[in-house]
C-alpha cells in the first residue's frame, strides 16, 4: 500500500520489540465472534492513475459546457488562482486546530486577519474563527439569542432561504423553542419584503430574536434598519444571515443587528455540489461570551513579541462539555483561509468592483428577461438575484433551456408554490451578456399557450 | 530570534536544524491605497448607478480591508505558512485527531472541472456522477461500519453526533417516549455529552473503572426506562478496545435504549471489526480522521452517521436514491426524517477525498492501515513505558495514554514536556486529555510514521524525561527555538483583542 | 494565606462574611490557587434570587471553568463591578475581592457553614497532606 512506510522487515522487526507473535495479538482484545476473517466489500485497491479515470468519469456525468443562472445560496464567482495555490501549501493543508500557538503562528495570523475582515465587511465588533456553513450558522445564532435573552420563541422572515429555515427548525425543535415564520409582502411597496405589520403583529415579549436574511432568498434588499427597530423595541435580538457575501461591495452593512451570520463561500470557495463552504458569525461585543465557535486573540510573549493564540476557550465544549455554548468543535479554517485570500486580493477597492459588476448584470438579466416574463418585487432594491414569473411552467421553460445548454432558474415552486411558475435568477461577474441575451431569445421563443 | 545551541539542549536534537523564517505583518499594515491585485474584465453590460439602484441600501465604503499587489499577498501567506507545523513535515501524534497522511490525488480528484463547478441545485439528470460519488461512498462506508444505512449530511464529527442523537429521539419518540438521559462516560470527549444536552437531554456521568473502560454492572444499575441511549467511543480515548461491549449493547437493548458510538476512533477497528456487528445501533465517522481528508488548520470536517434499520426512516432530507430507470435522484420524501442538519448535502467536497482514499486502499489497503497504526502505537508504548507513567496497562489499540507522574516531581508538567517536543522537531501529543487520567500525554503516531521516524520520536521522548530529571528549567521554559516563546494567554482571555484596528483610527 | 476566623466556608470553596442578614461572598484562597490566573467572574444580577448549593455564577481561567455555589440563600443586593475589568483582583486578594452581597432570607443557615478550622482541615484532606 503506498500510503504506507513500512517494509514487512519493519512490521517484524517491531512486533519483536512489543514482545508480540504477529499483529494478531494486538487485536487480541477484540472478542472473536465480531473479528472480521474476510475482505471488506468494498472496491479493490486501485492505482493512482485509475482513481483519476475514475473521478474523471464521475465528472463527465456531471453538467459540463453549460451556462447557469443558478444561485439560491450558492453563487460562481471567479476564483484567483491564487487561493489554490496557497491552501494547497502542506502547512496549512496539514496542519490542526492551532492549539499549539508556537508553530501555528500562520493559521492563527489568517484567522485574526479574517476576523478582521469579517468584522469591517459586516459592520460588527466581533467575529469567530468561522462555522460549518450559512445556514448551520444561522441556527447556531438563534440558540445565542435565546441564551442571551434568556427567551425561547424564535421569528423567521419566510423570505429566508428556506434550506436554512429547515435547518433551524431541526435545531430548535427539540430545546423545546417556538419558530414561527413571518411571510413576505406579494405586491406594490416593499414587494418581496418581509411583511414589517406581521411582523409587529407577531414579536412578543417572549420573542428572542428576529431572523431574516438579506440580501434575501429573492434577492430583495431587506430594510435592516426598521426591522432591528422592531426587534430592540420589544427587547428581541436582530440576526441578520447574509448568503451572499460579496453583496458587502455594494449593499449596506447590517449595523443596525445584533449577530450577523454570514455565509463566504463566494468569497473563493469552490461551488463543488455544496460544500465544504464557511460559515461565520459575528457580532455586537457585548455577545462574545455567548458566541459559540473558535476566537483567536492578540496577545505577546515574554519577550514582548507579538503572537496570536486560540482564546476563551472556556465558552467551548472540550472545558464545559454539557454546558457549552455549543457542541461545535471544528470549524472551517480552510475554507476561511480560501476566504481570507481572496478578500486581501480583491481588497477595499476589488470587493466593491466585483459587487457592482454583479449587479449591473443581474441589471441586464433582469431586464432581459421580463420581456418574456413578469419581473416580482421590482420596486424594491435587490443585489443579483431576481424572481421571474412566466406563463410556461418552471419545469417547461427549463427544459428548452437545457436543450440549449443553459440551466435556468430555480424553481421556486416546492417552497413558494403561491408565486405559481415563479424562477430564481442569478447573474454574477462571470455571466456575460452574451450568454443572457441567449437565454433571454429561448425564453421569448416559447410555444403559444392557453393562458388563461 | 533565539537560535538552538548545545546549550539549550541536555540531549540531542536529530531531527532539525533551525533555520531562518520571514518576519511578516499584517496585511493590514502593510496595505497602502491605490494598489491591486486583481483585474476585473470590462462590463459588457451598461453600467450602473449603485445609489439609484439601491437607494439608502448602497454602500460606499468596505472601512478597513488590505490593499496589496499579487507578490505581496504570495509572500504574505507563503511566510505565514513557514510558521506552521504540518503533517508534510513531520510525525504529528495529536492523540484523537489521527494526523494521518492526506493523499495529494485526493486534492487534485476534489478539482476536477465538473466537481468543482457542480451547483448543488443544478438538474438531477446532470449531477448523476455527482450522485455516484455519495452513493460509492456510502456503500463502502456502510460495508465498513457494518451498519443499514447512512446519511452524509452532517459537516463534522460532533455535527454528526447531534445528527446522531436526533435519529435515537426521533426513535424514542416515534415510540411514544423520548425518554429523558443519556449516559456519557467520564472518558468521554466534550463534544459527546455538549451533543447530549442540545439534543434535549439530561447528561448522566458514568465513571469508568480501574481499567478506564465502561464498568458494565455500574451501568446496568443506571440503565432505566428513562435512558435514550449511552455514548461509547470505542476504542474509548485512552485507546482501549471496550471487549465488553457486546453485553452493554445488552444491557441497553434489554431496557429499550440504544447504543450510539462516537466513531472518532474508527481508524482502530476497519478492516478488523465493525461497529454493526458487536451491537452499535447509530455512529458517526470522521472523514478527515479516518479517511484521510485534510485538518487544514481546524476543518472542514465531515461526519457521516450510519445506523441500523430501525432508524433509518429518520435520517435527515434527503437521501440518495434510485428510481426504477435506475437513475440516481434526491429523495426529498420522508415523512419521519429529523429534517435538515445542514443546507445542500454535506462536506461534499470532503465525501470526493474520503472514496478517493478508499479506492486507493481496498480492502487489503485499508486493513493494513490500521495494523500499521496499531503496531505504530504500541511500539511508542513499549519503548516509552519504562519512562512515563502508564496509568492503564490494559492493551492499547491506536493510541496510547501515559501520565507526567513521574516528571511531576521536578514540577514538569504534560503541557511542559510537549511544548519541549516542539524543539525536538515534532509537533506535541494531545495535552490532558481525557480527564479520567490527569496530567495525560495522549500519544496517536497513526499508520504514516515510518519507524525511523517512530524511532526519532522516541529518542526524543526519552532524552526529555532525562532533561525533565536533570534540567527541568529547560523544559519548562520550552520551546526555545521558535519564532515566539510561550504566549500570555491569561491577558489574551483578560483582555480580548479580536481583531486589528488600524493605531491612527479614532 | 490565612482564612479569616470571621467567615464561613463552603466545601465548594466559597466564603461568606455574614453580618447580620447581611451578607459578602467571594471564592477562597485556596480555590484562587487551583484554578490559577483568573480571567473572567461571571455574576448574577443584583435582585436575583439565590438559593442555597445550587450554581450562582462561575470563575474562569484559562483552561478551567468552576462553577459558584451559593454559600446561602436569599437576594443579590449588590455585585462587585470592578471584577469584571480586573478579575485578577482574585488571584491578588481572593479573601478581599467580594463577588457580590447578598441579604440572607434565613440567617441561621450560616451556622451550617464551616468554619475556620474545619475548612482548613478540610482544604488539608483535599489536597492529601
Amino acid at each position: 500500500m503506498r500510503y504506507l512506510p513500512k517494509s514487512p522487515a519493519d512490521r517484524e522487526a517491531m512486533l519483536r520489540e512489543i514482545g508480540a507473535a504477529s499483529i494478531d495479538d494486538l487485536f487480541a482484545v477484540i472478542p472473536e465472534e465480531f473479528r472480521l476473517t474476510g475482505d471488506l466489500d468494498i472496491p479493490r485497491q486501485m492505482a493512482e492513475s485509475e482513481i483519476v479515470d475514475h473521478f474523471k468519469a464521475a465528472a463527465a456525468q456531471n453538467a459540463n459546457g453549460y451556462t447557469s443562472f443558478l444561485g439560491a445560496g450558492a453563487y460562481r464567482h471567479y476564483r484567483p488562482v491564487l487561493i489554490d495555490t496557497i491552501v494547497q501549501r502542506g502547512e496549512f493543508l496539514t496542519s490542526y486546530t492551532p492549539y499549539q500557538a508556537e508553530i501555528t503562528q500562520g493559521t492563527l495570523q489568517a484567522i485574526f486577519e479574517f476576523q478582521t475582515m469579517i468584522c469591517e465587511l459586516t459592520g460588527m465588533d466581533i467575529a469567530n474563527a468561522s462555522m460549518y456553513d450559512g445556514s448551520t450558522g444561522a441556527a447556531e445564532a438563534v440558540m445565542m439569542a435565546i441564551r442571551v435573552t434568556g427567551r425561547d420563541n424564535v421569528l423567521v422572515a419566510r423570505s429566508v432561504h428556506p434550506e436554512y429555515r429547515e435547518v433551524m427548525h431541526t435545531y430548535a425543535q427539540h430545546q423545546g423553542h417556538d419558530a414561527a415564520e413571518v411571510d413576505y409582502i406579494r405586491e406594490g411597496h416593499n414587494a418581496g419584503r418581509i411583511d414589517l405589520a406581521a411582523l409587529e403583529a407577531a414579536v412578543t415579549g417572549q420573542t428572542a430574536c428576529i431572523l431574516i436574511q438579506s440580501p434575501n432568498f429573492f434577492g430583495t434588499v431587506e430594510d435592516v434598519a426598521a426591522i432591528a427597530e422592531i426587534a430592540h423595541k420589544n427587547g428581541a435580538l436582530l440576526i441578520v444571515s447574509i448568503a451572499e457575501a460579496v453583496s458587502l461591495g455594494a449593499i449596506r452593512p447590517p449595523v443596525e443587528a445584533d449577530i450577523v451570520s454570514l455565509e463566504a463561500q463566494s468569497f473563493g470557495v469552490a461551488l463543488s455540489y455544496g460544500g465544504p463552504y464557511c460559515g461565520v458569525l459575528a457580532a455586537k461585543e457585548k455577545y462574545l461570551r455567548q458566541m459559540p465557535g473558535r476566537l483567536v486573540g492578540e496577545t505577546k510573549d515574554k519577550h514582548g513579541r507579538r503572537g496570536f493564540v486560540l482564546t476563551l476557550s472556556t465558552r467551548e465544549q472540550h472545558i464545559r462539555r454539557e454546558k457549552a455554548t455549543s457542541n461545535i468543535c471544528t470549524n472551517q479554517a480552510l475554507v476561511a483561509l480560501m476566504a481570507t485570500v481572496y478578500m486581501t486580493i480583491y481588497g477595499k477597492q476589488g470587493i466593491r468592483e466585483v459587487a457592482l459588476q454583479n449587479l449591473a448584470k443581474a441589471d441586464y438579466a433582469a431586464k432581459s428577461l421580463s420581456h418574456s416574463g413578469k419581473l416580482l418585487f421590482v420596486n424594491t432594491p435587490r443585489f443579483h438575484e431576481f424572481v421571474l414569473q412566466t406563463d410556461e411552467s418552471p419545469a417547461q421553460l427549463n427544459q428548452r433551456l437545457l436543450d440549449q445548454k443553459i440551466i435556468g432558474g430555480l424553481d421556486l415552486q416546492k417552497w413558494y408554490p403561491e408565486l405559481g411558475n415563479a424562477t430564481l435568477w442569478c447573474a454574477t461577474e462571470l455571466t456575460t451578456r452574451e450568454q443572457i441575451d441567449r437565454a433571454a431569445k429561448v425564453i421569448a421563443a416559447a410555444p403559444a399557450l392557453a393562458v388563461g | 530570534m533565539s537560535t538552538v545551541t548545545d546549550s539549550k539542549f541536555t540531549g540531542t536534537p536529530r531531527k532539525v536544524t533551525p533555520h531562518i523564517t520571514q518576519n511578516e505583518a499584517l496585511s493590514f499594515e502593510k496595505s497602502s491605497p491605490g494598489k491591486k491585485a486583481y483585474k476585473l474584465p470590462p462590463l459588457d453590460v451598461p453600467e450602473v448607478d449603485p445609489a439609484a439602484l439601491l437607494g439608502e441600501a448602497a454602500r460606499e465604503d468596505l472601512g478597513t480591508l488590505p490593499e496589496l499587489s499579487e507578490i505581496e499577498i504570495i509572500r504574505h501567506f507563503t511566510r505565514l505558512s513557514t510558521w506552521n507545523y504540518a503533517i508534510d513535515l513531520g510525525m504529528y501524534p495529536l492523540g484523537s485527531c489521527t494526523m494521518k497522511y492526506n493523499p495529494r490525488v485526493n486534492e487534485f480528484v476534489s478539482r476536477i472541472e465538473g466537481i468543482a463547478e457542480a451547483h448543488p441545485y443544478q438538474p438531477e439528470s446532470l449531477s448523476q456522477g455527482a450522485l455516484q460519488v455519495m452513493e460509492t461512498l456510502q456503500n463502502c462506508l456502510i460495508e465498513i461500519t457494518g451498519m443499514d444505512a447512512i446519511t452524509l449530511q452532517p459537516a463534522a464529527g460532533a455535527h454528526g453526533e447531534f445528527t446522531g442523537m436526533l435519529l435515537i429521539r426521533a426513535w424514542h419518540e416515534s415510540k411514544g417516549n423520548a425518554r429523558k438521559h443519556v449516559i456519557v462516560p467520564d472518558s468521554a470527549h466534550g463534544t459527546n455529552p455538549a451533543t447530549a444536552a442540545v439534543c434535549g437531554y439530561e447528561v448522566i456521568n458514568l465513571k469508568s473503572n480501574a481499567d478506564g473502560g465502561i464498568d458494565v454492572e455500574a451501568l446496568a444499575q443506571l440503565v432505566n426506562e428513562d435512558t435514550a441511549a449511552l455514548m461509547l467511543t470505542n476504542p474509548s480515548t485512552i485507546g482501549v478496545f471496550e471487549n465488553q461491549v457486546h453485553k452493554i449493547a445488552d444491557i441497553l437493548h434489554a431496557r429499550g435504549a440504544l447504543l450510539y458510538m462516537d466513531g472518532a476512533n474508527m481508524n482502530a477497528l476497519v478492516g478488523k471489526t465493525r461497529p454493526g456487528d458487536f451491537g452499535a445501533d447509530v455512529m458517526h465517522l470522521n472523514l478527515h480522521k479516518t479517511f484521510s481528508t485534510p485538518h487544514g488548520g481546524g476543518g472542514p470536517g465531515s461526519g457521516p452517521v450510519a445506523c441500523k434499520k430501525i432508524l433509518e426512516p429518520f435520517l435527515p432530507t434527503p437521501v440518495v436514491a434510485r428510481n426504477a430507470e435506475c437513475q440516481l435522484y434526491l429523495e426529498f420524501n420522508r415523512p419521519h426524517s429529523v429534517g435538515r442538519v445542514r443546507m445542500f448535502y454535506g462536506n461534499y467536497g470532503m465525501f470526493v477525498r474520503a472514496l478517493a482514499y478508499i479506492l486507493a486502499n481496498g480492502p487489503d489497503g485499508l486493513r493494513q492501515t490500521t495494523e500499521d497504526a496499531v503496531l505504530n502505537a504500541n511500539y511508542l508504548r513499549a519503548k516509552l513505558e519504562d519512562l512515563y507513567d502508564l496509568p492503564y496497562k490494559t492493551p492499547s489499540m491506536h493510541e496510547v495514554v501515559f501520565s507526567d507522574k513521574r516528571q511531576t516531581k521536578n514540577g514538569v508538567k504534560t503541557g511542559d514536556l510537549a511544548k519541549r517536543l516542539i524543539d525536538y522537531g515534532f509537533h506535541p501529543y494531545t495535552t490532558s486529555f481525557p480527564l479520567i487520567v490527569p496530567g495525560a500525554l495522549m500519544i496517536e503516531p497513526t499508520e504514516s510514521e515510518s519507524r525511523e521516524e517512530l524511532d526519532l520520536f522516541i529518542d526524543t521522548m526519552r532524552q526529555i524525561a532525562r532533561e525533565a530529571d536533570e534540567n527541568p528549567e529547560l523544559i519548562l521554559n520550552a520551546p526555545h527555538s521558535t519564532r515566539i516563546s510561550r504566549l500570555d494567554e491569561t491577558t489574551a482571555a483578560r483582555k480580548p483583542i479580536l481583531r486589528w484596528k488600524s493605531p491612527t483610527a479614532e | 494565606m490565612a482564612y479569616p476566623a470571621q467567615y464561613r466556608y463552603t466545601r465548594e470553596h466559597e466564603w461568606i462574611q455574614v453580618d447580620g442578614s447581611h451578607g459578602t461572598v467571594g471564592i477562597t484562597d485556596y480555590a484562587q490557587e487551583s484554578l490559577g490566573d483568573i480571567v473572567f467572574v461571571e455574576s448574577p444580577k443584583v435582585g436575583d434570587k439565590l438559593e442555597k448549593g445550587k450554581v450562582f455564577g462561575s470563575v474562569e481561567s484559562v483552561k478551567a471553568v468552576s462553577d459558584l455555589y451559593a454559600p446561602v440563600s436569599g437576594t443579590v443586593t449588590a455585585v462587585n463591578e470592578e471584577l469584571a475589568n480586573t478579575p485578577e483582583k482574585i488571584n491578588t486578594d481572593a479573601h478581599a475581592a467580594w463577588i457580590l452581597k447578598i441579604e440572607l432570607s434565613d440567617p441561621s443557615e450560616a451556622d451550617t457553614l464551616l468554619d475556620t478550622a474545619a475548612y482548613e482541615a478540610f482544604v488539608k484532606e483535599e489536597t492529601g497532606h
